[in-house]
This record gives structure tokens, sequence and C-alpha cells, in this order.
């Protein structure tokens, strides 16, 4: 047996032009980063500030980062399936063969959920949640740092598999016996197996992470009900991933010893039941996509409440709302294979429980509409996503009832209606929702304001480039155009794929624009300066503090007597006091450990997925003792002292309004 | 917004319209298929009472609220009124009801396993899915074909279904349901063309690199007559199907032409889920000695059972 | 009063640092255990989908062995009034920890310690006698849930154990701190929650299949 395992120099694609080609250009894009970091002597500070960090908000511009950089990955995916399915039609073969269109179609689904919509979430939860409860940091921050570096570990590992070996050529659902040994033999599935397994394990630290943080670390007086929104739908969101997560671990762990060590959890052979898997993974896969979206539902009514200038509309309903939401989210997830044959009872049952969810959903809506009602809405880029969002995702939801009632999934279940429904949910919600978060909150973290026209320019192009992507779609489905198809002959389709990829270079130009807004901010950063640390008369904590906050975060914790804190700290007189003298404060340090213990894991990993089997012991046991020598390492801690807090706080109250007015 | 309005409106206007669109299921030839568009276009309907009113509202208070009209109200603090909160959880719980109950009406209706009612007895066809083409089995007529399916228009077929390998669906849009066909396991399916014509069946689950060719023609003839001729054509033209002929196959192919075989061997669909179903230990408690066959059989759909799916139909 | 967190991970956690500012090093504790707590009930749903499976699974023997064949009754019984006295053990240990009586502690750990060996050397001997005879994994779904179902609690006591000779290092080296007696708090839950564990796997794989 070869050191290396299955690993060899054939398992680099260099017939592939394509391939070659993008490899080419990320090698020379990270040549010239790197050129750039060690021109300006920055490796140290990349290291001791950014890497190393555990400081959460600093985590969590980095999630957002990667979540960025995996949204142009997945893109790219997109836009190669829209053009070869615009070129494939009429008998042609167009561009990609399956086994490459195949591998797009599966690492674009698992980019896109997991490393480029999970670590959005997570940035912005990471960033936010602690500075809307008044806390210093999170409840654990060297394991907040890890879980980065673990879901980092993951995108990595997706990413390597482009230049080495495949991906898996499955769908990213992968189910069995597809995905077995016997129909997927190469090392595809065990990419996706792995790069799976290791980001989950961080999200599902983070999870635990943020709900000790809620639970313990709230400010002084805040209680459960007077949390801000976002922070309540992020809760809920945990509680998700804590209660579905490690079904996905489990689920997964089976397929890996069905493809190592010959068992037979799913196989077609010696009992094996993979409609099992498909129940597994559904139970996690239906939590999976509340656990994107009830947060951005948290963001749009953070907005709302903004830039109306007013409170929430039904505080309560919508946190009760949440929380029905996220419950019934574990009792449908057989309504993705109704089609599977069983009785009419049990499809029923489900179907019907599906559509019981859109009751709390409704009434967020009409809830964010009545916070309209009576306001001052000032129409910035993060109101028009979330506008956006509420005419979009209510048509996604709509179609999303439609696809419970088991009589018309029967001919809609696995169509490009279903794609169509599921992308109008997960863009026009999840995403609409980041982004809007991102455009709102990117002064709080970086301490500039993004240039609003470009701002705009990105909003248009997204919402019309989606309608015009998406809504041909939801008629192709009904044309009978199933999904996952290499290429068609049928010409009544035609038109609709035209406008289906017309409409993905829309979008395209959207993220050039949020690109172009990005530089263009940059550039104007002087003008665009956010003093006071409150440029849009915020409701919530996170707006008390400077931007970028403090690395404590508080000076002093405050104390919360309502909901909208710092609302009311305003109109009492009591934002932006000054004092005579501080207590020291106790902060953690950074530590290097996190990011060697993921290495070690991803080491681990990959190894795994190549059969070499002593670089996987290694990796293992040195991700042990990393965690070990962690524990028992003393020097993890220090003291801000006084003196310099009250520097801190005296620059950064310079330049506060003198009287604040509600 | 008022483009997005439109371009909501007009696309809405398209789906609809598309009812009268040839192909597709909104375009049904069968009974099943007939009453799933109408069920789809009955609850649109009904949605869209709660949906219009959401968009428009959102769009028109978006537009009446905005900070330039000061001299509108403005309530900085109202943030609760029992009233909408009462509004806005039962309008969509009333919606959700009426939807409920068509729901679970139309589920029972329309279950693919029950054969349908007052169309007379059901002509029996036995689906093998492999990669990457659809085998056909005809027990009565004792012929089958690969990649093109044969039945009178008006003839009621209860459909047979399993899989030699990966998971695939079998569906005719224009006719109706699908339903998955699995290895070791058999699914059932009742459709119906209620008049003769050419439809277009394919795979709708992706089982790997050759799925996009796994289609094939559903073709209704007239007459029973027609059919019977179509018989008698495989009789004459095709070769056998036993086992080795079978196990050839199996071997994986891509756009697999039509195949005719004329002489099948006795008991091939049992033989091919059987071939992992005598791995399920079941059989020990449910078969019969005299009846060992439909005894494992029956074992099949237990294991099914196990995760929510289908109960025994008394009439096996 | 500030909760600051200085740390860390679900069973690390900071004190022990002498400075004056103990009220701190309370409430971290308290967000470890309860972090921790948190950890075992997402372990708990892990457990859970093994669970699920076995119970689909186990009577697909593919013509081979059923639980009823292989399952020695007798042979479980000890082993699970091993691992039940362990857990009574341990409980001796946290009460001498709480305290701070170093030898007490010491001792019972190593007792505990002593009776999870024992449970995992008689499991690992019931795995390997059915391997050898002819029923690995491989054999038949039943038997690849039954020895993935065991085997991750194994596995979970397997790394109970490491942790545990970790432990009893760290109490000799630098005694009962408030960081050591959080850790050992940590330890005793997830020993208790592998006991809770093997109660269903004992009823549910053994008792019931042996029936």
């Amino acid at each position: 047996m070869s050191l290396l395992g299955k690993l060899s120099i054939e398992a680099v694609p260099y017939h592939d032009p394509i391939i070659m080609s993008t490899l080419t250009v990320v090698a020379i894009l990270g040549v010239v980063i790197a050129g750039l970091v060690t021109k300006y002597k920055k490796w140290g500070v990349l290291w001791n500030d950014w890497i190393t960090s555990i400081d959460h908000k600093r985590l969590g511009v980095m999630y957002i980062i990667l979540a960025l950089i995996m949204l142009l990955r997945g893109f790219a995916d997109a836009i190669m399936m829209r053009s070869q399915l615009a070129l494939a039609t009429n008998g042609s073969e167009g561009y990609l063969p399956p086994e490459h269109y195949d591998q797009i179609f599966t690492a674009h689904g698992v980019i896109m959920i997991i490393f480029m919509a999970m670590p959005f979430m997570v940035g912005l939860m990471n960033i936010i949640l602690p500075l809307q409860i008044g806390a210093r940091d999170v409840a654990f921050p060297f394991l907040n740092n890890l879980s980065f570096w673990l879901t980092a570990g993951g995108a990595i590992l997706i990413n390597l598999s482009l230049g080495l070996g495949e991906f898996a050529k499955t769908g990213w659902v992968a189910y069995p016996p597809l995905s077995g040994l016997d129909y997927s033999p190469g090392v595809g599935v065990d990419y996706y197996i792995w790069a799976l397994q290791i980001s989950g394990l961080g999200t599902l630290l983070t999870a635990v992470n943020f709900l000790v943080t809620v639970a313990k670390m709230r400010a002084p007086g805040m209680k459960l009900m007077q949390m801000p929104i976002f922070t309540w739908t992020c809760t809920w969101g945990n509680i998700l991933i804590a209660a579905s997560f490690p079904i996905l671990t489990a689920v997964l762990a089976m397929l890996t010893l069905d493809r190592y060590m010959d068992f037979h959890f799913f196989t077609n052979e010696a009992g094996g039941n993979s409609m099992m898997y498909i129940n597994l993974f559904w139970a996690w896969g239906h939590p999976e996509v509340y656990i994107l979206v009830l947060p951005a539902f948290g963001i749009f009514s953070e907005i709302i409440s903004t830039f109306t200038g007013k409170r929430l509309f039904g505080y309560k309903s919508m946190v009760y709302a949440s929380g029905a939401i996220a419950i019934l989210g574990f009792v449908v997830w057989l309504h993705h294979f109704f089609t599977m044959g069983s009785s009419a009872n049990v499809n029923a049952f489900f179907g019907i429980m599906t559509m019981i969810i859109a009751v709390p959903t409704g009434v967020k809506l009409f809830n964010w509409i009545f916070t309209l009602y009576r306001g001052r809405l000032h129409i910035t880029t993060p109101v028009l996503w979330t506008l956006g969002f509420m005419v979009t995702f209510t048509i996604g939801g709509m179609t999303g009832v439609l696809l419970a009632i088991p009589g018309a999934d029967y001919v809609l279940h696995n169509s490009l209606f279903l794609i169509a429904h599921f992308h109008n949910t997960i863009i026009g919600g999840a995403v609409f929702g980041y982004l809007a978060g991102f455009s709102y909150w990117f002064p709080k973290a970086i301490g500039f304001k993004l240039d609003e026209k470009w701002g705009k320019a990105a909003f248009w192009c997204w919402q019309i480039g989606f309608l015009l992507a998406f809504m041909p779609l939801y008629v192709l489905g009904f044309l009978g155009m199933t999904r996952r198809l290499n290429s068609t002959d049928n010409p009544d389709w035609n038109i609709w794929l035209y406008i289906a990829a017309f409409g993905a270079v829309v979008i395209a130009f959207g993220i050039l624009s949020q690109v172009i807004q990005l530089v263009v901010s940059f550039m104007k950063r002087e003008e665009l300066d956010d003093k006071t640390g409150d440029p849009w008369n915020g409701h919530t904590l996170e707006w008390s503090t400077a931007s970028p906050p403090q690395f404590y975060n508080f000076a002093k914790i405050p104390h919360v007597k309502d909901i909208d804190t710092w609302t009311d700290m305003k109109e009492e007189g009591e934002a932006y006091k000054r004092y005579e003298s501080y207590e020291p404060i106790h902060m953690p340090k950074n530590t290097s450990a996190g990011v060697t213990m993921s290495a070690s894991l991803t080491i681990f990993c990959f190894a795994m997925i190549w059969h070499i089997w002593w670089l996987a012991v290694v990796g293992l046991v040195s991700a042990i003792g990393f965690f070990i020598k962690r524990c028992y390492t003393k020097d993890v801690d220090y003291y801000v002292q006084p003196d310099e807090i009250k520097k801190i706080e005296d620059e950064h109250l310079k330049n506060a309004p003198k009287e604040v007015t509600a | 917004m008022l483009i997005r309005n439109l371009c909501t409106i007009a696309l809405t206007a398209v789906v609809l319209t598309l009812a009268g669109c040839s192909g597709g299921v909104l375009d049904p030839k069968g009974q099943v298929g007939v009453e799933e568009k109408w069920l789809i276009i009955i609850c649109t309907l009904l949605m869209l009472i709660v949906v219009l009113p959401v968009i428009v509202l959102t769009l028109y208070f978006a537009w009446k609220y905005r900070a330039s009209r000061d001299f509108e109200v403005y309530t900085p603090k109202w943030a609760h009124s029992t009233k909408i909160e009462a509004a806005v959880w039962s309008i969509p719980v009333l919606i959700i009801v009426v939807l409920g109950v068509i729901t679970w009406k139309s589920t029972h209706a329309l279950d693919p396993y029950k054969p349908l009612e007052g169309k007379g007895e059901h002509m029996t066809v036995e689906v093998v899915s492999l990669n990457w083409k659809w085998l056909f089995i005809y027990p009565e007529q004792g012929i089958a074909t690969v990649n093109e399916l044969v039945f009178p228009a008006d003839k009621p077929v209860a459909f047979k279904i399993t899989s030699e390998g990966t998971m695939n669906s079998f569906f005719i849009p224009q006719l109706g349901s699908q339903i998955y066909s699995m290895a070791g396991m058999e699914t059932k399916l009742h459709l119906i063309a209620d008049e003769p014509g050419t439809y277009e069946g394919f795979s709708a689950n992706y089982s790997g690199k050759g799925f996009t060719g796994m289609s094939f023609d559903a073709i209704a003839t007239p007459t029973n007559e027609d059919f019977d001729a179509w018989v008698e054509k495989v009789k004459r033209e095709g070769g056998e199907l036993d086992s080795a002929s079978y196990e050839a196959l199996t071997e994986p192919t891509e756009f697999h032409p039509v195949e005719y075989f004329a002489d099948v061997k006795d008991g091939l669909f049992h033989d091919i889920i059987m071939k992992f179903m005598k791995d399920h230990g079941e059989m020990n408690y449910y078969s019969k000695p005299e009846n060992a066959v439909q005894g494992q059989h029956e074992a099949a759909q237990h294991n099914a059972q196990h995760i929510g799916a289908h109960e025994t139909e008394a009439e096996e | 009063m500030s909760s600051i967190p200085s740390s860390l991970n679900p069973n690390s956690d900071v004190g022990g640092h002498g400075d004056g500012h103990d009220h701190e090093h309370h409430d971290t504790g308290g967000n470890t255990i309860f972090g921790f707590w948190l950890y075992l009930m997402t372990d708990c749903l892990l457990f859970a989908s093994f669970f699920a499976t076995y119970a689909v699974l186990y009577m697909n023997t593919a013509g081979g062995v059923s639980g009823a064949d292989i399952f020695e009754l007798d042979f479980v019984a000890v082993e699970t009034a091993a691992l039940l006295l362990s857990s009574i053990t341990f409980g001796f240990a946290m009460i001498a920890a709480h305290a701070q009586k170093k030898a007490l502690t010491l001792t019972w750990l190593g007792v505990t310690f002593a009776f999870g060996a024992t449970f995992i050397g008689m499991e690992i001997y019931e795995f390997h006698h059915l391997i050898v005879n002819g029923n690995g994994p491989g054999e038949s779904a039943f038997l690849t849930a039954f020895f993935s179902l065991v085997g991750l609690h194994g596995m979970h006591v397997s790394a109970g154990l490491i942790w545990m000779t970790i432990m009893i290092i760290e109490v000799l080296r630098r005694g009962l701190g408030n960081q050591t007696v959080t850790r050992l708090s940590c330890l005793s839950l997830f020993w208790h929650f592998l006991d809770i564990v093997w109660i269903c796997v004992f009823t549910v794989v053994y008792l019931m299949g042996a029936m």
C-alpha cells in the first residue's frame, strides 16, 4: 500500500481546461494577496489580530469574508449550470459533460447552504448578538475561534476537491445507494462527508456557545422577553442547530461506515435500508432551512423598526411565532419525499403540519406591515432588501404551501418548480436578509457606512435578476422539466431556459455592484465615517458602542428595563455618559490553539478522504494534543486597566452628540 | 417598486395561462393528472386571498409612510393592538384550516397506491429502473420492453415499481402522480390515459451520470385492438429475457434505445426484488411455507412500513 | 458584577488565579457546566439517531444471526453492573472533591477507572468473540446497527477513561482548585450520562433482543 493512499498525480484534472484555468486564476490571486501582505508587512497583524483572535466581532468579520468568497464560488457554479442548460437545448450536449456538471450542481448546493449561508448567518450573529445583550464577549471565546476555523477547514476541503480528485456527483443530499461505494467509488462523496462533518462540528459548538451566552450573560435587568428580536431569532436558530446537527453527524457517520468499513446501514445488500438515510437526512435538513431563515427574520425586524423610527409591532407575537416555526420545523421532514410511497394518512399528516408553519410566518409578515404603518420609513439599502424580501418571500411561501399538499407534490416533486420554490425562500428570505444585515451593520463592524448608490444598484440587479432567473423555473416545472438534467430536447422549454440564464447574468451585475460598492465605500471612508457609533438612530444596545466597538464592548455594562434599551437611554439622557473612573476589565487573551487544532483536524479529514491512514492518525492525535495543551495553558487572560479604558472612552465620546433627543 | 409589482402580476398571469399550453403538468391527459391540476389551481387561488393583500399592503404602506411624507400620522411608540393581532393570527389560521381539509381529502383521493375507482379492471405493468433506462414487464402479455411503455387509452394501469440499484422516480407528467423506485422494495402507482397519445415519461430522481437519458415514451393506443397489435409486434420482433439477458441489461448504458422482449422469464420481477429482499430477516416472520415467494414479497413491503411507508393493501 | 468569560471549552475553564476575583470564576464555572450539559443534550440526540436506526434495522439479519442467537445476558449483566457501580463510585469521588479531600478523590477516581476499564474490556472481548465467529458488523444490517450503537457508547466510555486519566494527573499535580472541580463536575455529568445511555442500550438491544 502506498504511503499516499489513493492520492497520486492522476488526481489532478490537468486535462480539463475549465478547472485548470480556474486553478490558475486562484493561484495568481493567492500569490498577489500574499505578495501584498508581505509588502505591507502585515503577516504579524494577520496572525496576531485576526487568525488567533478570540474577539467575537473579528471572528464575525472573518465568517462573513468566508461567506462572501464562497458566494462567489457558489455563484460561479450557478452561472455554469444556467449557461450549460441554455446551450444544451434541442439535443445539443452543451459544454459540460455529466461527469463535470454533476459535481457542479452538488458543489453549488453544499457550498451555498453550508459554506455561504451558514457562515454569513453565524458571522452576523457573532458580531451583533453579544453587543445586543450587553455582554463583553461570548461564553467561550476560545471555542468561538475554534468553531470558525473548523468551518473554514470544511470550506478548504471542499475547494481542494476542485484541483485534487473530484467532488461528489450525487446532488447535495447524497442519497444512498447512489452515494454508496457501489455507485460512487471515487473520493467525491468522501470530500462531501468530511467537509460537512468538520464544519458541522464547528456549527454545533457555535450553537452551544451562543445558547450559554444568551442564557447566562445578558446585561443585568434584561429579561428573556426583553431581548432584541434578532437575538431571539438567533436563539431559536441555535436551539434548532443543537437539536438537528447531531442527526447530520450521525447519518454522515453511518454513511462513512458503509463506505469505509463495509457496514450495511444504507446498502441494497445485507438488509440495509436507504430510506433511513433519507429520513434522517431531512430530519436535519428541514430544521436547517429554518436555521438559515429565522435569523434573517430577526434582521428584517430590526431594520424595519429602525428605519421607520418605531417600535416593532407585536414583539411577543414575533417571539412566539419564531418559536412555533422552530418547533414545527421538526415535524415536517417527510414532505421532502411524499412520493416514497407512504400511506395517505402519513402524507396528509405531514402535509398539514407543513402548512401550519405558514400561520406563524404569515403573522410575521403582518407584523412587519403594521410596523411600517404610521412610521417614518427611510428608503435606505437595508430597507429595500427588506421590502424586496417581503414581496418575494411571500410568493415563495405560497409555492411552499402548494408543495406541501401531497396531491400537488406528486406532480411537482423534484421538478424545477421545487428549485424555484426553495431559491425563492432561501434567496428571497435568507440571503436578502443577510445582505440587508450586511449593509445595516457594516458601519458598526467596520467603522464607515456603505455607499448608498451602489447598494441600491446591487439590490435592483439582485431583485430583477432573481425574478428573471427563477420565475421561469416555476413555468418549467409546470411544463414537466425535472431537476438535475444535463441537457434538454424540448423546444417549448428553450425560451424559459434562456430567460433564466439572462436572469443569472443580471444577478452577476448585482454581485459586481456589491464589489464596486465595497471599493467605492473604502475610497470614500472619510466621508462615510460613522463617528457616533449610531448612524441610523438605532434602538438596541449595539448602537451604544463605538464603530467599530471597543474590544471590550462596554466600559460599563448597561442596565436594561425594556426592549429598546438604547432608545430609552437616549430619551432619558443616559446615553454617551462620561465617567470619571472605570473598573478594570477582565479579558481573554488571543490564542493559536483554535487554528492549530482545526488545521490538525482538517489534515485528519484530508487523510481520511485519500485513505492515508498514518497521516490521519497524526492529524487526530495532534488535534487532541493541542486541545490538552490549551486546557493546561495558564496564561489565558489579562486585565484592561482603568486609565486605558478612560482614554479609549474619552476618544469615542469626543464625537458623541452633545444632546440626544428622541 | 411598480416594476416589481408588474413583473409579479405578469408572471402569475403567465403561469395561469400555461393551463392552455401543451405538455406538462397543467395539460393533463388522464384523470389523476386532471384532479391534480385542479387541486393546484384551487389551492393557489385560496392562498392568493392572503398573499395579494400582503404584497399590496407592503408596497402601499412603504409608499404612504415614507419619510418625505411628513404630514402622515407618526406613532413611534405604538407597538401593540389586540384587535390587529387577533386578526393576523386568525386569518392565516382560517385559510390553513380550509387548505388542511382539502389536503386531507385530496391526499386520500389521490393516493397513488389506490386503484382507480369505477374504471374497471386494471392492467398490470411491472416497472424496473436500471442504470440508466426503464424496463417494463407486462406479466399478463408475457412480454417486456425497454424505454417504451404502451397501454390502451381509457384502461387503468396498475404499476408495480422497483429498482435494480439506485433510486429513481417513475413519472409521466401528463398522466399525473410519480412514485419512487427503490431496490428491494415494491412501490405502486395507478394511472389512466383519458385520450390516446404519446406522453413523455422519465425519471424524476437523479440517479447518476446517465440520468438525463432516462426518458421514455408512454403511448396510449386508441383502442384495445391497437394495443393487441402492438403486443403481437413485440412478440414477433423481441428476443428472450432470461436471467442472462437481464444481467446484460443491468450494465450501465446511456440513452438506451427502445428494445423488445417476447419471452420473459416467469417471476422475473419478483426475482429482482428478492435479490435484495432475501437479506431481510422478516421473511422468517411473515412467509408461509406453501407460498414462500408471496410471503417474501409482503416482507418487502413490510420493510417499507418501518419508516412510514405504505400499508399493504388487502388485495395482495 | 460582571460575568466575563476567560475561557474556553466545555471541559476546561479558568480559575485558580488567586488574584481576588473569585466571584468571576464562579460565574464562568457555571457557564462551563451549563455549556457542557447542553453539549450532552446534543450527544443524546446523536445516540437517539443510532437508536432509531437500530430499531429500523434490527430485524434485517440477512439470513444470519439475530439478537437472540448472540446475546449472552449473564455476561452483559456483569458488564452493566460494572458500569453502574462506576457511576456510584464517581459520585463518591465528587463528594470527596467538593470536600477538598484530595487522597479520597483520587482513590474513588481510581476505583471508577477500574470499573470503567472492566466494562470496556468486556465489551472488546464480546466484539472480538463475535467477529472471530463470523458475526462481524459487515455481515448484516442488524449486526451493523448493533456494533455501531454499542460501539458508539463504548467509544464514549473510552474517551471518558482517557479524560479520567488526565484528570487524575491534574488532581495529583494541582490539587482541587476551582477549575479542577469544575472539570471533574463535567466529567461526572458525562459519566452519569453514559450510564443512562447504557441502561437504554441494555434494555433496547440486549433485553428486548434476547427475548
